[in-house]
């Protein structure tokens, strides 16, 4: 390894990068644009509910209730109903997606849940479930509130993220994915480039050790890599204000190791395709499936077991869980060593298969 | 005793099942123009490629420069310069950052770096274009620059793998007047073409069909040899006795590539 020889490829391969101003812009803003259009589109929190009122009570205690639904945010009383009826067609005319229904007994059995009746349509499950949640949750505060009764079969608890906001589930893994596809794109187009104008030929019969070219190429695109984790954290952190629980250090530390693992596919993909169109082919090819098995969208454990075995060879899997424990949880190092050693582990294997190919072309 | 620039005996490259070279014996002499002439697919650049040692023969053995083939090939490149019709560059490099990038890869001495840049550049003619971007130059500059890279480090031998594909007519005869003038100074030209009126200008040249060597020698003594007056009678004179039935269909490929390349 000889320092001239890598610093000239390290040069070339920023000028590469830093000359095209226009693909450099794509490369900064990506995150950017990523992080705003996926963080609002892959939003499955559900507020402002249109919600009819039926209360039959007609008591302070049933229209401190109906304010206590009020006040979460999550319903916004559209109407107030005097019979069952007009519930039923402003449920029929999608007026309301909700109806609350007081039964006259409410107030005498003092804060009984069984006597409020939460009526959902379930045409949209998604917002379905967050009613139900929702009305669970403040169903139970209510509960405790008044007369710290029995909360039985009302026992919903939930930690870590006790609003359920989907933004916490949703921007940890933008972060990781959004941080993938950049790495994995642009080191694919890198070989690739110089297979098409034929410069690895000459690359190949001049005294450029392989050792050289890898990581002149290497170190741009782990900077470009991290760059874009940064402004995607940074994002996820100010913008979206999803705080992170645990240390910024070992997030930091495992987002590094990320984008070494993803340079290795990206590597790979340069190796075996031809062009950039095939390139690009196989990056799609590679980023479809981890956007849909790695638990981005879909939680792993509602999969079948053939699928999570394979989510199990995707190394975003094991990054997600990382960046979700640490950012939700505050998991350290003592809880993620699993997922750490897996992701490392592939890391290795896929920049050793990378790195044999690369020496093969270089000969 | 006299050197030969390289000496091939019995090379051979098979790809899986395809023999694309099928044992050659070839001696090129220090200095002057060597053609390897043949149609396409006959094994021009596979040899080529063996010599420049990024293709391991399956066969056979090689020196450069007295060099082995394989064992020594770190030494070998750094004493041949190669370029391919591709004029492989840099298009988002400047010229002079073309330059740079190979005058570092082949780690030039830094007090030498400034002569021979400068030199490069007044063979080539590209002085006043050294800060353009390579990706507006016309295909003849670029021409000229893929040649000034391959010989930023001095080469010893420079190998042309058909240097003048698809280059017009004008720039192609420059071209070669530039290379005559770089053998003048003593250097070792090993060239392909398909292009015969191209390779009668050469020192020496060996026919090559179908992964076999049918004839070498200097073109002055191929033509006095078989009573012709120019090379392309001499190569079908040569093709017809090796094997009548290929070479007729190769050699109408050939003629057909020529004039579409030409229209
Ligand atoms: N990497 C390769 N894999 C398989 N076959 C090859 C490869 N390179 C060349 N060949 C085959 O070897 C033969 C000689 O090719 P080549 O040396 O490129 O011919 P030429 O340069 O004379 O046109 C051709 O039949 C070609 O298809
Ligand atoms: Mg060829």
């Amino acid at each position: 390894m000889k320092w001239r020889r890598l610093r000239a490829v390290l040069k070339k391969e920023f000028i590469h990068v830093f000359r095209d101003k226009a693909s450099l812009f794509m490369v900064l803003m990506m995150p950017v644009v990523f992080m705003m259009l996926f963080g609002y589109a892959v939003n499955t929190d559900v507020d402002n509910i249109p919600t009819a009122v039926l209360d039959m009570d007609k008591t302070e205690a049933s229209r401190e209730l109906i304010l206590n639904f009020q006040n979460t945010g999550f319903f916004r009383m559209e109407i107030y109903a005097d019979n069952m009826e007009t519930i039923d067609k402003a449920f029929e005319n999608n007026d309301i997606n909700a109806g609350l229904i007081i039964l006259p007994s409410y107030s005498s059995e003092a804060g009984n849940m069984e006597k409020v009746e939460l009526i959902i349509d379930g045409t949209d499950p998604n917002t379905a479930r967050s009613v139900l949640q929702y009305g669970n949750a403040i169903g139970l505060s209510v509960v405790m509130n008044g007369n710290g009764g029995s909360v039985e079969g009302l026992n919903t608890q939930v930690w870590y993220n006790p609003n359920m906001e989907s933004k916490r589930f949703t921007i940890p893994g933008l972060i990781g994915l959004i941080m993938q596809n950049i790495t994995v794109m642009l080191t694919a187009f890198s070989l690739v480039r110089e297979k098409e104008r034929g410069t690895i030929e000459l690359l190949a019969i001049a005294p450029l050790k392989s050792s050289e070219l890898i990581l002149g190429k290497m170190v741009p695109y782990i900077i470009i890599g991290f760059i874009d984790f940064i402004v995607a954290l940074g994002i996820g952190v100010l913008w979206f204000g999803v705080a992170v629980e645990g240390s910024l250090l070992l997030m930091v530390a495992t987002g590094l190791g990320f984008v070494i693992c993803s340079l290795s596919i990206g590597m790979l993909i340069s190796t075996v395709a031809e062009s950039q169109l095939e390139a690009m082919q196989m990056t799609i090819l590679i980023i479809l499936p981890s956007v849909l098995l790695s638990g981005f969208v879909f939680p792993l454990e509602s999969m079948p077991v053939f699928i999570r075995t394979i989510s199990r060879i995707i190394p975003l899997t094991y990054f997600l869980e990382i960046l979700r424990s640490i950012m939700l949880k505050g998991a350290g190092f003592g809880g993620l060593y699993q997922e750490i050693i897996s992701m490392a582990g592939l890391t290795a294997l896929l920049l050793s298969v990378a790195i044999k190919r690369f020496k093969q072309i270089m000969q | 005793m006299m050197e030969n620039a390289i000496e091939l005996v019995g090379l051979k490259k098979s790809f899986g099942e395809i023999e694309a070279v099928k044992g050659i014996d070839l001696i090129v002499p220090k200095g002057g123009i060597y053609g390897l002439i043949g149609p396409n697919g006959a094994g021009k650049s596979t040899t080529i490629k063996m010599i420049c040692g990024v293709l391991e023969p399956s066969g056979g053995e090689g020196r450069v420069l007295g060099l082995e083939m394989g064992a020594e090939s770190e030494k070998i490149k750094e004493k041949i310069g190669y370029m391919s019709q591709k004029f492989s560059l840099y298009e988002d490099l400047t010229v002079s950052e073309n330059i740079e990038f190979y005058s570092e890869i082949y780690t030039i001495d830094l007090e030498k770096k400034k002569e021979r840049t400068d030199e490069v550049l007044r063979i080539s003619g590209l002085g006043d274009r050294k800060h353009q971007l390579v990706g507006n130059l016309s295909g003849g500059w670029k021409q000229k620059l893929a040649l000034s890279c391959c010989l930023i480090h001095k080469p010893e031998i420079l190998i042309l793998d058909e240097p003048t594909a698809g280059v017009d007519p004008v720039s192609r005869r420059l071209f070669w007047k530039m290379i005559y003038e770089i053998v003048e100074e003593g250097i070792t030209v090993l060239a392909t073409t398909h292009y015969m009126d191209e390779a009668e200008g050469f020192d020496s040249a060996a026919f090559i069909m179908d992964g076999r060597i049918i004839a070498a020698d200097t073109t002055e003594a191929l033509m006095k040899k078989n009573n012709v007056d120019n090379l392309e009678d001499v190569f079908i004179k040569y093709a017809i006795d090796s094997d009548e039935e290929t070479f007729e269909k190769e050699y109408k490929m050939m003629k057909r590539r020529i004039s579409d390349e030409m229209a």
